[in-house]
């Protein structure tokens, strides 16, 4: 077959796709392109539109306007079995009734591949996935971690200019996810195939990916690699939804070199101009937890420095310890601190003071939810 | 404190016994409305010679004898019989294959009321329904008016009283045994493997040939099993729609026993065509080889 199940190659485009479900607006005119050999990650909570992308993408869903492309072929309105790509489905959709070795054949002989090429195509993925031992045994008699890899084998044995994995990791438990995370990364490597993967999980999305773009509600909030999303999130969402955020509410009074001065109910701190998305005065003066310091509130450091603190809880869990700070506004800031200087965590009720970096902070458009992020549900599962 | 040892009871006797006790009300009603029945069978089956019948003699046959003889008289009305199911249940498996597909993966919210409209049927009787059938296949009926209209009969034909009548009622009569082993086989089936079909390049016939019809095959199995066994032994079918010359071997047996009274030939053909239905569902099941699937 020379159709664009084999020839198709490039970079993957999605240009203005827009998916409604009658009333019900699931993927709001979304642009992306991901390069070809990538590690591309959509993440985001349930119902953010990452699946339904994902399912346009493999031809399970058609568009209701827009366009996609792989490299300069168009995909939009293509039947899934003429498609460029491979999807590796949650709980995996392994054919019950084959065995392991006519699983992986499926798409081989689909193509009408010479059976002495199939037989030698798939030994070779299932040694990849270093599982030759089990060709001859049907899906029900692996686990689950096997059934995993098998579902990958089936996937990537067709070379597929595109790997599609939807949650692939759902199903298995903490400590075979991980291991499944490391060894997935590695065939990606081995392979060089372009992957996307769909995940409402953060670590998991930062540990495999090269990129990834943030979906809620339908649209991407921001895109790039996870150190880049992590230290610079450009909305409240994102600040929120990848590890934590105190957001406060400012107002930004005046710049002073390369910087912005911001009032935070009365007391004043700094933020780089280049590290600030505002649209007006009105900002969200964002720092993560672990980039603050706590110290009792007589202790003196010059720096940015919020005072008139109190302990409201501590947690001691062993390598830090996790503070929550009453601010005098009535907001409450998170803390964590390294165990790591030998002096002993502070007491709840204790009167305190934080100070940070000025490069760690942030600011973000004051007009943000500055909740927007913090308690959605993972996955509605 | 002193310790004061329970006396340990031995729980393992009654544990042994609550199985058997549980299995008693079964067991004894197989052999009382089985067993002893079959045996009965049996033993009336060769309560006369066959050969050189003679009511009025005491002279008994012999067991192989008798089968045989009985099987040799009325070789027409059992082959009518296996035919006639195996025509019935290919015509009910087409019908009811696309019906329980649908049902199972286009109905939607109407999943419910669709599978309850496949049973409906049975609250009127068996053999009301047959009798309906004379109406509708009659020539007053609206399938002789439109076969008329195109010209395909004439009005001095008919198409009740004949073999096409008696596998059109079996087909009916039967159709929900088909319909609904074979729904259940097909909406167990996870809906993700038929994406991953079509996600490794099988077109919508290769997904249907290579994924549904394997995955569905127990249900086909059970089926047609469900069908062809009750239609081969049905004589309210032939009776009803059928002519003289379409009668089966449960006609047959039906007949000798209520009017004829030869308990000695319609016991000796009931067990014949036991053990031939017995033989065929053996051999069936051998060659679907459907083990490695449920």
């Amino acid at each position: 077959m020379s159709d664009a199940s084999t020839s198709a190659k490039g970079d993957l485009k999605l240009t203005n796709v827009t998916k409604s479900f009658g009333e019900f607006t699931a993927v709001d005119n979304l642009s992306l392109v991901i390069p070809e050999g990538s590690f591309f990650a959509l993440l985001g909570p349930s119902g953010c539109g990452k699946t339904t992308t994902l399912r346009m993408i493999a031809g399970l869903e058609t568009p209701t306007t827009g366009t996609i492309f792989v490299g300069d072929t168009e995909i939009t309105d293509m039947r899934p079995y003429k498609r460029p790509v491979n999807t590796v489905f949650q709980n995996y959709a392994l054919f019950p009734h084959l065995s392991i070795f006519e699983n992986v054949a499926f798409g081989l002989r689909r193509r009408g591949v010479k059976d002495k090429d199939v037989t030698e195509q798939v030994e070779k993925v299932l040694n990849l996935v270093e599982l030759p031992h089990l060709a001859q045994r049907k899906p029900t008699q692996l686990s689950g971690g096997q059934q995993q890899r098998i579902a990958v084998a089936r996937a990537i044995v067709n070379r597929p200019a595109l790997l599609l994995l939807d949650e692939p990791l759902g199903a298995l438990d903490l400590k075979l996810r991980r291991q499944m995370q490391i060894e997935l990364k590695w065939i990606q490597t081995e392979v060089g195939l372009t992957f996307v993967h769909v995940t409402h999980d953060q670590e998991e999305a930062m540990t495999m990916a090269d990129t990834i773009a943030v979906m809620n509600e339908g649209r991407i909030e921001q895109m790039g690699s996870p150190a880049d999303l992590y230290d610079n999130p450009k909305t409240a969402f994102v600040a929120n939804f990848l590890g934590q955020s105190n957001l406060i509410q400012g107002k930004i009074v005046d710049s002073d070199g390369d910087s912005h001065v911001v009032d935070l109910y009365g007391q004043k701190v700094s933020v780089l101009k280049r590290r600030t998305v505002a649209k007006d005065s009105s900002v969200l003066f964002g720092i993560r937890p672990e980039k603050l310091r706590i110290q009792p509130d007589s202790h003196d450091k010059p720096g940015n420095v919020l005072i008139g603190g109190k302990i409201s809880d501590v947690s001691y869990i062993g390598v830090s310890t996790q503070y929550q700070v009453e601010m005098p506004w009535g907001q409450e800031i998170m803390v964590f601190e390294q165990n790591d200087d030998g002096i002993p965590p502070l007491d709840k009720g204790d009167e305190v003071r934080l100070s940070w970096e000025p490069i760690f902070s942030f600011a973000l458009n004051g007009h943000e939810d500055a909740q927007a992020g913090v308690d959605v549900e993972p996955e509605a599962e | 404190m002193t310790l004061t040892v329970a006396p340990v009871k031995k729980p393992r006797s009654r544990k042994i016994g609550m199985p058997y006790l549980l299995l008693l009300p079964g067991m004894l009603w197989l052999i009382t409305f089985f067993l002893i029945p079959i045996l009965t069978l049996v033993k009336t089956s060769v309560n006369m010679d066959l050969k050189n019948y003679d009511p009025t003699s005491a002279a008994t046959g012999s067991f192989w004898g008798n089968f045989w003889e009985a099987f040799r008289t009325h070789e027409a009305p059992f082959a009518r019989s296996f035919i006639y199911a195996l025509a019935a249940t290919l015509i009910a498996l087409c019908i009811a294959y696309p019906l329980a597909y649908g049902i199972a993966f286009k109905a939607g919210r109407w999943k419910n009321v669709l599978l309850v409209l496949v049973v409906a049927p049975f609250f009127t009787s068996f053999i009301l329904r047959t009798i309906a059938w004379k109406q509708i296949l009659g020539q007053q009926g609206p399938v002789f008016h439109l076969l008329l209209n195109l010209h395909l009969v004439t009005y001095q034909s008919h198409i009740t009283a004949s073999a096409g009548a008696v596998i059109a009622g079996l087909s009916y009569n039967f159709l929900p045994f088909m319909t609904l082993p074979l729904y259940s086989s097909l909406e167990r089936i996870d809906p993700r493997t038929l994406e991953a079909s079509g996600d490794l390049y099988a077109n919508a016939f290769t997904t249907f040939r290579k994924v549904t019809l394997p995955l569905s095959l127990p249900g086909v199995v059970a089926g047609t099993l469900l069908t062809f066994i009750p239609a081969a032994g049905d004589y309210v079918n032939a009776e009803i729609l059928g002519n003289p010359s379409t009668t089966m071997i449960g006609n047959v047996i039906n007949a000798q026993f209520l009017r004829t009274s030869n308990y000695t030939l319609a016991a000796a053909l009931s067990f014949v065509f036991m053990v031939m239905i017995i033989g065929i569902v053996l051999f069936y099941i051998s060659r679907a080889g459907t083990e490695e699937l449920v």
